[in-house]
């Protein structure tokens, strides 16, 4: 129990007892959307910023956030670290904090982020003061370059943005979980509770969830669900997992002593 | 006055501020940011900053986004 309380995630000078965050977009409603907030337990949320449209008004997605939230803005939208650097100024400018999701894509169709320009806006952003959490191709020359440049966090994704097709790029997620000091956050592509419990097992420090609470049937149930993986995944992750055989077996119960039967009477019963 | 406002066309009065214009597109006060000639113009300077013809203003609001 001690051990579970001092489990904290610390982050841009903040500790988070939740290891799960949680992206805003794709609800049906905001209330939906905030429903799912509390039932994920995130302390951390995503959000976009748009061009604000007179003719469409929407609702101030903030009236719909708890108070004591962290608010992580992304950069969405912006395909190079100029323009992701002014992006991050406007979020600046909402007045909630300094966080800031440096996501720059320049691919239409598989929408990968630019490691390259993400780099640049991340040294940008850093030296004015950001708590800069860049999502990037999982790439170690990358994330290398980013602690190098004051990331907060390293965001490497499981699979294409939104499609739920879980930890495709495992084994290169394992070597920035073993390499990479700072949290890594593993965001994008998760599309189940398991595989958001599998990143957790592996030793990564958090996960970003979106779309695969989104568009569930039930969006409040899944992130419901998506809170008890997460801290699942983290709990067999302190545990530390047994080996791995790489073939036959290993009985769990004792294989002697036990009433010494005929092989005729066994094949009998069964 | 002939501004650019998100991409679209706008006239406004001669002498217009930017709280004026956020006023006549119907937006909070709170809930935007406005960019003007890609400099920000903080909350408090709204009433204070006079537009200019041929401006080019952007204003934004955080929405639901993440991955």
């Amino acid at each position: 129990m001690d051990k579970q309380v001092k489990d904290t995630l610390r982050l841009g000078g903040q500790e988070f007892i939740s290891r799960l965050f949680l992206g805003t977009g794709k609800f049906r409603t905001y209330a939906l959307m905030q429903k799912a907030v509390q039932a994920s337990g995130a302390q951390v949320v995503t959000t976009a910023l748009r061009r604000a449209d007179p003719d469409f008004p929407q609702e101030n997605i903030l009236s719909y956030m708890p108070r004591d939230i962290t608010f992580m803005p992304n950069t969405s939208g912006a395909r190079t670290a100029r323009e992701a650097v002014r992006i991050a100024h406007l979020a600046k400018a909402m007045g909630c904090g300094n966080w800031i999701k440096v996501e720059v894509i320049s691919d239409n169709r598989y929408l990968m982020p630019d490691n390259f320009e993400t780099v640049k806006a991340t040294e940008q952003l850093v030296k004015e003061g950001f708590t800069v959490l860049p999502y990037i191709n999982p790439d170690l020359g990358t994330a290398t370059r980013l602690v190098e440049a004051g990331a907060a966090a390293v965001m490497p994704l499981a699979a294409p943005i939104g499609s739920n097709r879980g930890l495709r790029t495992r084994e290169l997620l394992r070597i920035l979980i073993e390499e990479i000091d700072v949290p890594i956050v593993v965001d994008a592509g998760i599309g189940k509770p398991s595989e958001a419990c599998e990143a957790m097992e592996m030793g990564a420090d958090a996960v970003l969830v979106n779309t695969a609470v989104a568009v569930a049937g039930d969006p409040v149930q899944m992130a419901a669900a998506f809170k008890l993986a997460v801290a699942a995944g983290r709990q067999a992750y302190l545990a530390r997992p047994g080996r791995v055989l790489s073939g036959e077996a290993s009985a769990s119960s004792p294989l002697t002593g036990f009433l010494h039967m005929p092989h005729e009477e066994v094949a009998v019963h069964g | 006055m002939h501004l650019m406002v998100n991409g679209q066309e706008k006239e406004l009065a001669a002498g217009s501020t930017v709280a004026d214009l956020v006023a006549d597109c119907g937006f909070r006060p709170g809930s935007v940011v406005v960019e003007r000639n890609e400099e920000i113009v903080s909350g408090e300077a709204w009433r204070d900053v006079q537009l200019a013809t041929d401006d080019v203003i952007e204003i934004v609001q955080f929405m639901g986004g993440g991955c």
